[in-house]
């Protein structure tokens, strides 16, 4: 039986409790909202955050790839990570890695970058967007495909620079391998810095820059006084992120595969090499947990540097 | 005057040595195809096209690109599609702890790399069955790129106005309808940005596949240029230089493609 | 067509803002309304509380003869043009028009007879197959008044509909929107920040401060009897003069000057009270020669309005203002005599009105 109600008076003022529904723009509310993130948290959490966590606990387990130790793999403690303390490898490739950073990221990439953005702020035309091209060429093509043509490029007998310097039979990759692959990763990388510092540099105020040259300050003045202040922040930026990312480039493996006899061995590829070459996987856990730790400090300065710009 | 004229000499010279820095390694890609008997060192080329025909008779060489296209394209939708998804909630709605979400988001993936987590990944690909799976890669490559296409995509709607969604829904539009009348359409731009820089960044991606495909009928192209040039005895020129070239004229096009449709904005991490 | 009453409206925002302050308010049906006030003042919310955009933290909006504090937007009747117009910018004119129909799920030719039919009132004839980025200022606007037209919502609401054109295209937009909403006679409820826009288009009007509704009248009221001194200082477009003031008997004491009392306060002052004195300056008249009631002082400023001069009095130290024809403007330094219309002259007493 249904209750005997009257119908509802239409002028009376009922008092229903207000916020019955959602109030953003799309009227999509917490629940459906939910759900839409739902999918794409659950993805990351599976294949980026679990990964990550696990890599730690990895790290403090002897697993081996193959072997006894794949079946049954013991808790070992820190000893992977003592061991890699003590191993002269592990050192080797931190001041390999050390070099590649700065050489390529931080002076070359920075400096290339920046002189290219700096020499075609006011150009117009065709020779602008040719060298341009070429620079984001270099960066956009395949790892694969440009490591070959550096390959090819420094063969010892028949590559195209010993032809051109006119210096037969030097071999740039077996003698000098950190060379080249500094100077690879600075031919790859230049062009985000190069448009991270033209944009920067189109937003420096004409007006700052005409003032600076009425008051008859030299190029280098103008740089000095009203360039770099303006754009500091981005340097900073800019620094931190190439930094991040060359330090976690596994392109030098494509080019010399850490050889010859590790000398161009950077963590990325070190990496690569204990764990899914020689099998250690615990052992390759307890570098990746240090990668990590040095990716996490770099993060929070940048993030910290974004936060603090906003 | 004289010191102008100097220095304008001097640009000129600087931005000749520049031109060569970047062209030089590129010629061979350029001359190489089209080279009856290509060695490493560059030469003008006798435009023939043979090399071409070596392509289609490989085994493995335009299977491997459709394997790359199979892979760009599964791992584009799929992260377009959560990606907007996550990214519209996360504009529009607050969602409680979203901030730090957001913030959580942004520091994974930054320092989460392939390089960081290639350990871990190849373990849970063995665990959950995931090695020779192009489902699997898919999934893994997504997992990594949707941190930082949620945060572009995020960007994007944050400046789009709230009023085009408020107008249809006092028209009485549902949530579902604002979405697909207003919002895609309003952000389609950024969601093909989003479709780009995950092609472009499935494409090139050597690591990944090279860790988790060992069969070679599923490697994409970064894998088997690889192969080509590191795996037994004299390299075949004629095989590696076609298809190099073949592999890196997509991403070309897409980057001509993006720079005249949008005029290639500059987002802060469009590469990793 | 339906009447808007607002009873005991609050807005409260999380983190404790209180933009609404239990508002009440009745708009009658076929009303022209206009809700006016600096910015922050909570106008906007108010209009986006009555779409449902906001939801209220108390208090009860009812439109027509139905209670809608909980029903979404989409379920009010009501449609709004937004301050940006908020047209859909894949669209055309005919697809932006006719969206509202789409939704209701009238059939595709019916809805392009429709939007053709509201386009042709408006003059967009030319225009309907335009995407909104192709189109003007002014063209815009009457698209998204087409746009609510379409939809036969009982009450209309417009958020700041003439901001974004520029100042010659919003004195005939604003000729335009009086014309339509008579024609049309829904209700409709319009935010303002510009005195001048609310007093010439709306019926009645509500000066809204601090979340608070601080006068409702027709313009005429609100112009010449504010209510307090924040809507006097608010309303006009040269502000009034607000002067401190004694009660001497029958008389006023500004600025050493002997004033009447005004006629609105006649016998509601007590002696030795100190008040505030206002008059408009629209409601001086100046003169050259001494005159018994006047604000006498130094002519400092004369400003040129057009078609009449303002001319700044500095009177004992206290600045007094009064608009002068054409013509009948003092040379500065002259000394000038401002006489004050007895009936159109306010006492406020603590900030409010003194009147029976």
């Amino acid at each position: 039986m249904a209750p005997v109600t009257s119908p509802p008076d239409p002028a009376k003022v009922t008092d229903p409790p207000p916020g019955r529904y959602s109030s953003d723009a799309a009227g999509l509310g917490r629940l459906r909202a939910g759900a839409f993130v739902a999918p794409a948290l659950a993805l990351i959490a599976v294949f980026l955050v679990f990964p990550a966590l696990w890599v730690i606990y990895l790290g403090l387990m002897n697993y081996r790839l193959t072997g006894l130790a794949a079946a049954d793999p013991k808790f070992v403690g820190l000893d992977n990570f003592l061991q890699a303390i003590s191993d002269p490898g592990f050192w080797d490739s931190t001041w390999l890695t050390f070099q590649f950073v700065l050489g390529s990221a931080v002076i070359g990439q920075v400096l290339l970058g920046f002189t290219i953005a700096w020499m075609l702020r006011d150009w117009r035309g065709p020779l602008k967007r040719i060298v341009e091209g070429l620079v984001i060429l270099a960066w956009i093509l395949p790892s694969a495909v440009v490591s070959f043509l550096w390959v090819a490029l420094l063969d010892r007998d028949s590559g195209t620079l010993n032809a051109l310097l006119g210096i037969e039979g030097f071999a740039w990759l077996l003698d000098h391998p950190m060379l080249s692959i500094i100077i690879f990763n600075t031919w790859r990388g230049t062009a985000f810095s190069m448009m991270l510092y033209g944009a920067a540099l189109g937003n420096v105020p004409p007006s700052h820059l005409e003032s600076a040259r009425l008051a008859g300050a030299s190029g280098w003045q103008q740089l000095r006084d009203v360039v770099f202040p303006h754009i500091r922040g981005h340097i900073l930026t800019n620094l931190l992120l190439i930094s991040l990312w060359t330090f976690n480039d596994f392109s030098p493996f494509l080019l010399t595969a850490g050889g010859p006899d590790g000398k161009s061995e950077v963590l990325a590829v070190h990496v690569y090499k204990t764990a899914l070459q020689s099998g250690d996987l615990g052992y390759g856990a307890a570098i990746s947990t240090v990668i990590l730790l040095i990716n996490l400090v770099v993060a929070v300065f940048y993030l910290r540097l974004l936060r603090s710009k906003r | 005057m004289t010191r102008f004229v100097a220095g304008r000499i001097g640009v000129y010279t600087l931005i000749a040595v520049l031109l060569a820095f970047f062209t030089i390694p590129l010629l061979w890609l350029a001359t190489a195809p089209f080279t009856s008997d290509p060695s490493y060192e560059v030469r003008l080329p006798d435009f023939t096209f043979e090399n071409f025909q070596m392509i289609i008779e490989h085994p493995y060489a335009l299977w491997s690109l459709v394997n790359s296209l199979v892979l760009s394209i599964g791992t584009a939708v799929l992260v377009v599609v959560l990606s907007a998804l996550a990214a519209y909630a996360l504009s529009r709605v607050r969602l409680p702890g979203r901030d730090a979400l957001l913030y959580a988001l942004l520091l994974l993936s930054s320092i989460i790399t392939g390089t960081a987590a290639m350990v871990p990944l190849f373990q849970l690909a063995i665990e959950l069955n995931l090695i020779d799976s192009h489902t699997g890669l898919i999934l893994i490559l997504s997992g990594g790129l949707l941190p930082a296409a949620i945060f572009m995509i995020k960007d994007f709607m944050d400046t789009t106005p709230k009023s085009y969604e408020e107008s249809a829904r006092v028209f009485g539009a549902s949530p579902l309808q604002i979405v697909a009348h207003v919002v895609v359409p309003l952000v389609r731009p950024g969601l093909a940005t989003i479709a780009v820089w995950t092609v472009a960044n499935v494409w090139g991606n050597f690591l990944m596949p090279y860790l988790l495909l060992s069969d070679v009928d599923k490697q994409p192209a970064a894998v088997i240029m690889y192969t080509l040039y590191t795996e037994g005895g004299q390299a075949n020129l004629k095989v590696l230089s076609t298809f190099g070239l073949l592999y890196s004229i997509p991403v070309v096009i897409m980057y001509l493609f993006v720079s005249k449709k949008y005029g290639f904005r500059f987002h802060g991490g469009i590469k990793r | 067509m339906a009447a808007i009453e607002l009873k005991g409206l609050t807005k409260v925002y999380p983190g404790g803002v209180k933009a609404l302050d239990s508002l009440d308010l009745s708009i009658p049906d076929g009303e022209f309304f206009a809700l006016l006030g600096p910015s922050g003042c909570g106008k906007t919310t108010l209009l986006r509380t009555i779409a449902g955009l906001e939801t209220a933290t108390g208090g009860n909006v009812v439109i027509g003869d139905r209670d809608v504090t909980g029903v979404q937007p989409g379920g009010r009747d009501i449609a709004m043009v937004f301050q940006d117009y908020a047209l859909f910018p894949h669209m055309d004119v005919t697809e932006n028009i006719s969206y509202p129909l789409r939704i209701k799920k009238v059939a595709k030719a019916q809805r392009q007879a429709k939007a053709g039919e509201v386009g042709a009132r408006l003059g967009l004839e030319q225009l309907m197959d335009r995407r909104p980025g192709q189109l003007s200022g002014g063209q815009q606007q009457r698209v998204a008044l087409a746009r609510v037209m379409a939809t036969q919502a009982k009450a209309f609401l417009f958020d700041e509909p003439l901001s974004n054109l520029d100042a010659r295209l919003r004195l005939e937009a604003r000729t335009f929107l009086k014309k339509l909403q008579r024609e049309l006679g829904v209700t409709t409820v319009f935010v303002t920040h510009d005195q001048a826009e609310a007093l010439a288009m709306a019926d009645r009007m509500a000066v809204m401060e601090a979340g608070h509704i601080r006068q409702i009248g027709t313009p005429s009221e609100v112009f010449q009897r504010p209510a307090n001194t924040f809507v006097a200082s608010f309303i006009g477009s040269t502000p009034m003069n607000l002067l401190d003031a004694v009660v001497r008997g029958d008389t006023l004491e500004v600025a050493g000057c002997e004033v009447p009392v005004p006629a609105l306060a006649a016998g509601l002052l007590t002696d030795g009270e100190k008040i505030v004195y206002g008059v408009r300056p629209e409601y001086m008249t100046y003169t050259d020669e001494p005159a018994d009631g006047s604000l006498s002082g130094e002519v400092i400023i004369v400003e040129n309005l057009g078609a009449s001069h303002l001319v700044t009095l500095e009177v004992a130290g206290v600045l007094v203002q009064a608009v002068v024809p054409e013509g009948r403007e003092p040379a500065l330094g002259d000394r000038g005599h401002a006489v004050p219309r007895g009936d159109r002259a306010l006492a406020y007493r603590d900030g409010e009105l003194v009147s029976a």
